[in-house]
């Protein structure tokens, strides 16, 4: 199949300065879901401190075409860096890999002895390729046979996956290429800053601003992103739902509701119409303070639009309403007919690098590879049957991230936890207690490439290889499946995370131990340390499933640069658009599902009267535990910030550059006062890359998804000193 | 198990019913309405008027969520008593109905001003209204609205906006008098005739004709519509009847309790600390308070007044009024009065301050900070120092047109790669000429792309700058 092409152009691009001994290998960025194509050329066959590693974009990704951010041509150092983990540490000491291997395996025995399978939990990433992911899921299942499995990307994507699901029947972020955007006559993102979280996304929302189109933004914040957009909505944090509520009535009573397609291709409208009746936008205005003359002027931008797409990023979903605020945005989609339609559609624009990968292979609480769900009977059949072992021996669904992380340690809860590609200390919620619950654990183990603040806590660190020096597949926002590709040697000491899973499961044995009736398959071969064979596997579980990789191969990726998902067989094309003539719903329908309004978990008071939003800066990525390490980075930004409204620096008595305290009911942080008015001046906002901002976060609930409330919780501000 | 009995099937009866339903589902829930219609969204009504919406359209709940929710609903059915001694209701028919909990929702009735021939024009309040109102506008060739405030000029908007001449006629010396001053009456009379709706203020209406209105003096305005929008009157008579405690409305404590601890009350029959509510935020604050109390899911909850905003909601018309917005500045010498006038623009600010808290504003014509200020409003919240800035938001923080000439060299120009206008000067002067050049060495545009134009114009002002010197 022809790959499909960049509509943004070629970009000029700088020409490597050195000459490399190897030839560059095309892979791709290890941060977001972007995953921009790059060629990595090593100075020397290895890698390691003093080596140079040259890093120039690739053009023939159409997700970024030759572009590259900062982070992106600076992740070279991520190779080359001297603060890398080269040996497994063993209560901070340097250990023997099989010393680690077998502490690890001994305690994990007798934890398991004494407090049931449950005891051991797994923690994984959206930053893990598609191989690891399912490998850990596999690995939990069937050799520590704990339920209690579940990752960081709930804290990401688990809002807007719930809400897809159940409107279409399948969460695949964007179920359209990224290059649909550039020939769209109007994007509506919502709560999404892609200049600075993934900046070259923002050239496909330029393309199609130049063609005629027009970017409406929906941010608290006059961010980067909402600076480039025809229309900027403001609304008050924790309001989203009620904004999209009224942007929908307005989109009924001004005449734009399709009709035809609301009959043909959808069910439940009649409700939803009934329930955004109570919304009008007066009321709406109020909540959010958004002018109705600004909703007005969106909803005439989309509803007279040929082809228009709806995203939504984390800004709207990491609220204890995330799911039905997403809902709220598919419903206006719906109504305006532009899911399945081509050229148009509702997406969600994935953070992680493997955010959209790592969410359908089995390393979340409740799912088996290939999007199935555990509690399936037919999906717990096949995949067991894939694994070699007995459906009845694979657990049930387990805990929800923060629910996990929060039982650590407590009666009845995980006492030993194996913490892969995730930084929980920087990142969780609540990050205080979180860290405390670490603390509590009788084993903690942390693979990672350095020594992050989580696997400073831990018993045993392991050090395992990272993107340029490994090989495998990562989804990426698309659903596009990509080519991870080995560029440079790891450094002596480092095994990749598909190994140490493998030199576990050989010891622990679990469901592979011969005690089983399924049993007799060999754990050494049931646990591959080669990629392409986990991915061949991958394929055999996936097939079936909605998120079907049965026909993908690493030959097929490499000759097609990227396989959309689902592909069922070798010759099926793969599937750009996945809603053009049905939605993966029992009646081929997509659902509307009525959702209400109402306030945030935290609300402002006297005594915390401001709103706290946390966010990216464009030079760092995530916990920070990767870009803090690298110079030219941090000399963008080196620590954490306030950033404040004049106006309430002026009530504050605050200047740029003080040190202010930020209090919540759940922790004190520090930084320093950025003065912008790009801020609503009833809010504050901090980075999340460094220790502090989610000290102070709210860890309440979505009720669906288990998204805790990251991006609003009321806090007051102090000035130090 | 507790039988709650609502009489009232309108905003404040279908929101107070829904709410229960949402704490609590063992309650039974019996619900009286006088209209047959399904409760529907009296905001909305001005919309079904102008068309936007349909008369089905405007519902607030589908029929079928009665049986789902597994509460009785009796359409179309009159409570004419209540017997507080049985605690039973009494419909029409005779029909008794026992409850242990009563909440009167009755609301409130339009005013019909006492004129010959009245009869002849329709009073603009309910659904049906509205079906007679756009029955007669089908055929129509003028139509005349009586009463400026809220309701009648949305409905003479509605009407206008179909193409039918309007002519607005109110008693009061402008529009809107008790939320606006006059100089706002002024400029909203000025935006509505630029809408096709003529406005007489200070007039009489001293008959209704059959083709038209007579005005106090003789003069006669033609019209084969007439829209009656005279205020409305709380609707107490089944609580006046048994006993108990009215005034303006039904006279309700904190917890919306009547003077009958087993009634409470709620909506526009209801009077809470000398105060009778006409707009539907309230009502559905005050079935939240009740829906509390009822089920238990909340003791503590308790309501406490309102603050007021008044929100046109009429195509083309931006208004929004809130709190205090008369003043006498000459002898209130506590109240700071902001204030930007542009008639010709439709355009009229006014913010109201006491001790550096917004107490009071009129905008009028299209405002980006109507939100703010609202919120501001609502919360009480402290303003800033810059009082040009609330009423011209986005004045402070318009950004600088950065010509490549004034920028500094330290300047960032690639965000996504961190360039400064020195390093691309630096650039420049060691060979590039172009775009493709300087973003080769530097990364710059290599990102997100949108210093690309930035990029060009310094590298085209130093080529100039070359040319100049060579």
């Amino acid at each position: 199949m022809k790959p499909l092409e960049s509509t943004i152009g070629r970009m000029p691009t700088s020409l490597p300065v050195l000459t490399p001994v190897k030839a560059p290998t095309a892979t791709h960025c290890p941060y977001c879901a972007l995953q921009c194509g790059m060629n990595v050329a090593a100075g020397s066959e290895e890698s390691g401190a003093g080596e140079t590693v040259t890093i120039t974009p690739r053009q023939d990704v159409p997700a970024n075409a030759g572009g590259l951010c900062q982070k992106g041509w600076t992740a070279g150092e991520l190779l080359t860096g001297g603060q890398r983990l080269t040996t497994p540490l063993l209560h901070g000491e340097p250990a023997g890999w099989d010393e680690a291997l077998d502490y690890v395996a001994d305690r994990i025995r007798q934890v398991q002895a004494e407090h049931g399978s449950d005891g051991v939990a797994v923690f994984g990433g959206g930053g893990l390729t598609n191989e690891k992911a399912y490998q850990l899921g596999k690995f939990a299942r069937t050799v520590l046979r704990t339920s209690q499995i579940d990752y960081n990307g709930r804290f990401c994507m688990s809002s807007a996956a719930a809400a897809s699901n159940r409107a279409f029947g399948m969460d695949r972020g964007l179920p359209f290429p990224i290059t649909d955007l550039a020939e769209a006559d109007a994007v509506l993102l919502a709560g999404g800053n892609v200049a600075e979280t993934m900046p070259p996304f923002l050239r496909h929302l330029t393309a199609m601003r130049e063609r005629g189109g027009s970017l409406i933004v929906v941010d608290p914040r006059l961010t980067a992103t909402a600076r480039q957009a025809d229309l900027h909505l403001q609304p008050t944090p924790g309001t989203d739902l009620a904004l999209a509520l009224g942007l929908l009535h307005l989109a009924i009573t001004e005449g734009h509701l399709d009709e035809a397609y609301v009959a043909g291709r959808t069910t439940g409208f009649d409700a939803v119409r009934t329930s955004v009746a109570s919304w009008w936008p007066e009321r709406v205005e109020r909540i959010t303070g958004v002018p109705v003359a600004h909703m007005r002027q969106a909803v005439a931008i989309l509803g007279g639009a040929g082809r228009a797409a709806i995203l939504t990023g984390r800004g709207a979903e990491q609220h204890a309403k995330g799911t039905d605020t997403v809902t709220a945005f598919i419903n206006l989609a719906l109504a305006l007919g532009l899911p399945g339609r081509p050229g148009s559609g509702y997406g969600c624009v994935t953070g992680q690098g493997n955010g959209q990968g790592g969410r359908e292979h089995g390393q979340k609480a409740d799912q088996l590879p290939g999007y199935r769900k555990i509690d399936d009977p037919a999906a717990r059949e096949h995949v067991a049957r894939v694994w070699g072992v007995d459906p009845r021996d694979l657990p049930g669904p387990g805990r929800s991230a923060y629910e996990l992380l929060d039982a650590l340690g407590t009666a009845g809860g995980p006492r030993a936890l194996l913490l892969f590609g995730s930084n929980p200390v920087i990142s969780a919620p609540r990050a205080g207690h979180v860290t405390g619950r670490l603390g509590s654990l009788d084993l903690l183990v942390v693979s990672d490439l350095v020594m992050s603040e989580t696997a400073a806590m831990a018993d045993v660190v392991f050090p395992t290889t990272q993107w340029a020096e490994e090989g495998g597949t990562m989804t990426n926002l698309e659903g596009r499946v990509l080519l991870r590709r080995r560029a440079v040697t790891p450094p002596p000491g480092v095994r990749s995370d598909l190994e140490i899973l493998q030199g576990l499961a050989v010891r622990l044995r679990g469901l592979f131990s011969g005690e089983h009736a399924s049993a007799g398959a060999d754990p050494a071969r049931a646990f591959s340390t080669e990629p392409r064979e986990v991915f061949d596997e991958l394929r055999r579980a996936s097939a079936g499933g909605v998120a079907d990789y049965a026909g993908i191969t690493y030959e097929r990726i490499a000759a097609e640069t990227g396989v959309f998902w689902p592909c069922p067989a070798e010759d099926h094309p793969g599937t750009p658009r996945p809603f053009l003539d049905g939605f993966p719903t029992p009646d081929g329908r997509a659902r509307f599902v009525p959702v209400e309004h109402r306030p945030p978990g935290e609300d402002v008071d006297e005594e915390y009267p401001l709103y706290l939003t946390t966010g990216r800066v464009l030079a760092h990525y995530q916990s920070g535990a990767q870009t803090r390490r690298i110079a030219a980075l941090n000399a963008v930004v080196d620590e954490t910030f306030v950033e404040v409204h004049p106006d309430l620096a002026e009530r504050l008595e605050v200047s740029a550059g003080q040190l202010l305290r930020v209090v919540s009911r759940r922790g004190v942080a520090e930084g320093v006062a950025r003065v912008n008015p790009a801020i609503r001046a009833d809010t504050v906002f901090m980075p999340f890359h460094w220790a502090g901002a989610n000290l102070l976060t709210n860890p309440e609930l979505d009720p669906v998804s288990r998204m805790p409330e990251f991006k609003v919780c009321a806090v007051r501000l102090e000035r130090v000193g | 198990m507790t039988r709650l009995v609502v009489v009232g099937n309108g905003m404040a009866g279908a929101r107070l019913v829904s709410e229960v339903r949402a704490r609590d589902k063992d309650v039974r829930v019996t619900v009286f309405g006088a209209e047959t219609w399904q409760p529907y969204n009296r905001v909305l009504l001005s919309n079904v008027v102008a068309g936007s919406m349909l008369a089905d359209q405007v519902r607030l709940l589908d029929p079928a969520w009665y049986a789902d929710h597994d509460v009785t609903a009796r359409p179309g059915v009159e409570v004419t008593a209540v017997d507080r001694e049985a605690q039973v209701v009494i419909t029409a028919d005779g029909e008794r109905e026992p409850y242990d909990v009563l909440v009167l929702a009755t609301g409130s009735e339009a005013i019909v001003p006492p004129v010959p021939g009245a009869g002849r024009a329709i009073a603009f309040r309910t659904l049906d209204d509205c079906q007679a109102i756009l029955a007669a506008a089908g055929t129509a060739r003028r139509a005349v609205v009586v009463g400026g405030g809220l309701l009648g000029i949305e409905a003479a908007r509605g009407l206008a906006g179909r193409g039918l001449p309007v002519t607005l006629l109110h008693l009061a010396g402008h529009l809107m008098e008790r939320q606006l001053d006059p100089e706002a009456g002024v400029v909203l009379g000025e935006t509505l005739a630029g809408l096709g709706v003529e406005t007489r203020t200070g007039v009489v209406v001293e008959e209704i004709l059959d083709g038209g209105v007579r005005l106090a003096g003789g003069e006669t305005v033609e019209a084969d519509l007439v829209v009656l929008s005279c205020g409305v009157r709380p609707v107490t008579g089944l609580a006046v009847e048994a006993g108990l405690k009215v005034a303006r409305g039904i006279v309700v404590d904190d917890e919306m309790r009547t003077s009958d601890p087993a009634i409470y009350a709620i909506g526009e029959c209801a009077e809470h600390a000398g105060t009778v509510y006409g707009l539907v935020a309230p009502a559905w604050e005050q079935a939240s308070v009740v829906a509390d109390l009822v089920t238990g899911a909340d003791k503590g909850a308790r309501y406490r007044g309102s603050r007021l905003v008044t929100r046109l909601k009429a195509k083309s018309v931006e208004l929004a009024a809130m709190g205090e917005t008369h003043v006498d500045e000459s002898s209130d010498t506590s109240a700071e009065v902001v204030r930007f006038s542009h008639r010709a623009r439709g355009t009229y600010r006014k913010l109201v301050i006491r001790d550096g808290r917004l107490v009071g504003a009129i905008l009028l014509g299209e405002t980006a900070a109507v939100g703010t200020l609202t919120q501001l409003f609502d919360r009480g919240g402290p303003l800033p120092g810059d009082r040009a800035g609330l009423l011209f938001p986005g004045l402070a923080g318009a950004p600088v047109a950065d010509s490549p000439v004034r920028m500094p060299d330290a300047a960032k120009v690639c965000q996504c790669n961190n360039v400064t206008k020195g390093q691309i000067r630096a650039c420049w002067e060691s060979g590039a000429r172009d775009v493709a050049a300087v973003a080769a060495a530097t990364r710059a545009t290599t990102g997100c792309g949108s210093c690309r134009d930035a990029v060009e114009g310094i590298v085209g002002w130093l080529c100039e700058q070359e040319g100049v010197s060579a």
